[in-house]
């Protein structure tokens, strides 16, 4: 691989990163406000308000930057770092369509949960480093919730590199047959549901909620770094979306795959992003504890009952 | 999943104990999202288990009661209208209602319905607030939007009539400030036709959530024995299975015939207590008033025509004696205890109100809760700041 060719996939990669969570946001804006009988925004940019997440990037880079004066200093600043590199990183080796990839990593379900599982760290630097009560509690909480949703995370992603009988993100999607859609159900609610909690959404942003804990770890964060954090929610979006897509949904298999294969993608990964949007809307948040029992006694057997049959599966059929 | 089974403790050792723990002061307030308004909330919690908690109030108290001292009836009634700025015309119907007792002043029939059916919608705007926000403190933010959907019709009908859309000021000593516009009342009943038909969205999202569910039932559990020894009123009391309400006990305006058998009133109660039959019971009173104001706008229409106030002196000057005359808020007990030396101001005017009692139970209610729960428990207690500060 050429240097140029580094470059431009690094550049092609990172383009993507900037531009497909604002679409995720903007794409949130529109259809929670249509569900709750509002237009949204309107008036930045001229049509739909298509422009209001830029005009947010351009306040939010207006703003002081400040770190208050009894917090942990590296760390505070690097957190938000940590948050969104994660899921660059992620991102990277995500295909889009057959051949189509920004890094063709051999075992890339282990790379992509690796990666992700480093975003966690973001949440709990900050809530430590914040030196207020509300971040140490939603760093405790995030910390809880995070790593108690990694395990079902992997067990669902497990079962499906064991169908597809490869670690390659690429390979599975080869492997995939429709079929999957009905015998890796189980698995796909668990890895969704997982994927909801790891991105600190409705109904699991115990983390963030805002109206117990004021912000959580995100409470002292003002300007660049704040909208960092909200940049790597989106940015989650966007990865578990595409994710999902390409675990369980046969990433650009479909009608004219050879041609339309990046289409496929985007389109599934739209509609799981469309879904994660209208869990927001639809839901109120449940209790740290009532999502430590949610994981415990209901995904991680649901997971390994899903791990077990694709086990069985796979050696009654090879 | 539910919520009702017991929470499981998992203890880490560390060496042969547990880990030490410290105990950490956690004020929730005055500035919180949670608190809308500017209550302070000092919790000592362990992790995020609530030790103690104790409600700290007095950061909006604007001496409504010494105010009250050195204006006339008219100027109180714009006062009292304020204090529980989501039941504005029940508070101003408190003030009117004591000094035409202690007056023995007779109001026209057509101002008495009209001022049941006014309270009635003021009691659902009222009601719809917290049936928005309630959610919003749960984490759930579409029912808010549903909830302002509804007032925002009843607030043009009750803009229509009084040209005010919070602080209506339509109460005047003997009546009402003028007639009703003509057509006026089919608005209301078509209004109350649309809300009445589009509550079940609203509903569908509240009582009918599993989630919501989980959070709040079996959550702050009051007893009705605490409801009485605080005096918490309203349908925070009738939650808790305490059959109480001013309309039907004490009645005033019509309400005896609004509630009497036949008639469209109901007390609504529960026996559990906890946060979701509070919740309950706000939702179910939301009918009953409806079903009540759109009685009274058929008494209305039927009513000849005549005046709707009484004429007054140009200086009200109220007799020498004293009073209490106690209203069913939409958040309980509103009472008013009037002292008067013959002048024509209050030599005092007592404010009896329903936060300020509603909220002091919190601190019974919320050691051993989690901070999730606090949120739950407290949103479920309704107030409004100023009604606890006055």
């Amino acid at each position: 691989m050429s240097l140029l060719e580094v470059v431009v996939r690094s550049v092609v990669v990172l383009a993507a990163f900037l531009v497909l969570p604002l679409l995720v946001g903007q794409t949130e804006h529109k259809v929670m406000a249509h569900m709750q009988g509002r237009l949204g925004p309107m008036y930045a940019g001229g049509f739909h308000g298509w422009a209001q997440l830029v005009a947010d990037g351009v306040k939010f880079a207006q703003k002081e930057d400040v770190t208050p004066r009894e917090a942990d200093r590296w760390v505070f600043r690097l957190a938000p770092a940590v948050s969104l590199v994660a899921y660059l990183v992620a991102l990277s080796v995500l295909p889009l369509t057959s051949g189509v990839v920004g890094a063709d990593v051999g075992a890339g379900v282990l790379f992509v949960l690796a990666a992700m599982a480093v975003g966690i760290l973001g949440p709990l630097m900050a809530g430590w480093a914040s030196a207020n009560k509300y971040s140490l509690l939603g760093g405790m909480r995030a910390a809880a919730q995070l790593l108690s949703y990694e395990l079902p995370m992997v067990l669902a992603a497990a079962s499906v590199a064991l169908a597809a009988g490869t670690l390659s993100l690429s390979g599975i999607v080869e492997q995939w047959h429709p079929l999957w859609l009905v015998w890796q159900l189980p698995g796909a609610v668990v890895f969704l549901v997982a994927a909801v909690a790891e991105l600190q959404r409705v109904p699991f942003d115990m983390p963030m909620a805002d109206s117990e804990i004021v912000f959580g770890p995100l409470t002292e964060y003002t300007g660049l770094r704040f909208a960092f954090f909200l940049l790597a929610e989106y940015a989650g979006i966007v990865v578990m979306s595409l994710l999902f897509t390409v675990l369980f949904l046969g990433g650009w298999q479909g009608p004219f795959a050879a041609a339309l294969g990046w289409l496929w993608t985007l389109v599934k990964a739209s509609a799981v992003a469309f879904v994660v949007i209208w869990f927001r809307v639809a839901w109120p948040r449940l209790r740290e504890d009532q999502l430590q029992r949610l994981a415990w006694l209901v995904l991680v057997p649901l997971g390994l009952a899903q791990l077990a049959i694709t086990g069985v599966w796979v050696v009654l059929t090879t | 999943m539910t919520s009702t089974t017991d929470p499981r403790e998992l203890t880490v050792g560390v060496g042969a104990g547990g880990l030490a723990t410290a105990d950490m002061v956690l004020n929730i307030g005055p500035q919180h999202p949670a608190t809308h308004g500017v209550l302070r909330l000092r919790l000592v919690v362990d992790g995020e288990r609530i030790i103690t908690a104790e409600p700290i109030i007095g950061y909006m108290h604007r001496g409504a009661e010494k105010l009250f001292e050195v204006r006339d009836y008219r100027q109180i009634t714009v006062l009292a209208n304020r204090h529980d700025w989501l039941s504005a015309f029940s508070n101003e119907l408190g003030v009117v209602l004591a000094v035409e007792s202690m007056l023995g002043m007779e109001v026209p029939e057509r101002a008495v319905w009209a001022r049941m059916l006014l309270a009635e919608l003021n009691r659902v705007l009222n009601h719809l607030m917290f049936l928005g926000s309630y959610p919003l403190e749960l984490g759930a933010i579409t029912p808010i939007f549903y909830a302002f959907r509804e007032r925002e019709e009843l607030q043009t009908v009750m803009e229509e009539v009084s040209g005010g859309r919070m602080h209506y000021m339509f109460n005047r000593v003997g009546g009402l400030l003028h007639d009703l516009p003509a057509g006026w009342l089919g608005r209301v009943e078509s209004t109350i036709e649309d809300v009445r038909g589009r509550l079940p969205d609203l509903e569908s999202m509240l009582v009918g959530n599993e989630i919501v569910h989980a959070r709040t039932r079996g959550v702050g559990v009051l007893s009705a024995e605490t409801v009485a020894a605080y005096g918490v009123s309203g349908p925070i009391a009738r939650a808790s299975g305490l059959d109480v309400d001013l309309r039907r006990d004490t009645p005033y305006l019509a309400y005896d015939q609004v509630f009497s058998s036949g008639g469209p009133g109901r007390v609504v109660t529960r026996t559990q207590g906890d946060s979701l039959a509070r919740l309950e019971v706000l939702l179910e009173q939301v009918h009953v008033s409806l079903d009540i104001a759109q009685h009274c706008v058929g008494v209305l229409g039927s009513l000849p025509q005549g005046p709707i106030n009484v004429k007054l002196p140009k200086v009200v000057r109220v007799p020498e004696g004293e009073t209490y005359y106690a209203t069913e808020n939409p958040l309980g007990f509103n009472g008013y205890y009037l002292v008067s030396r013959g002048d024509k101001t209050p030599w005092r005017l007592k404010l009896r109100s329903a936060s300020f009692n509603n909220v002091s139970v919190l601190s019974e209610t919320l050691p051993g809760n989690l901070i999730s729960d606090m949120v739950a428990i407290l949103g479920s207690m309704f107030f409004v700041v100023g009604d606890i500060d006055k």
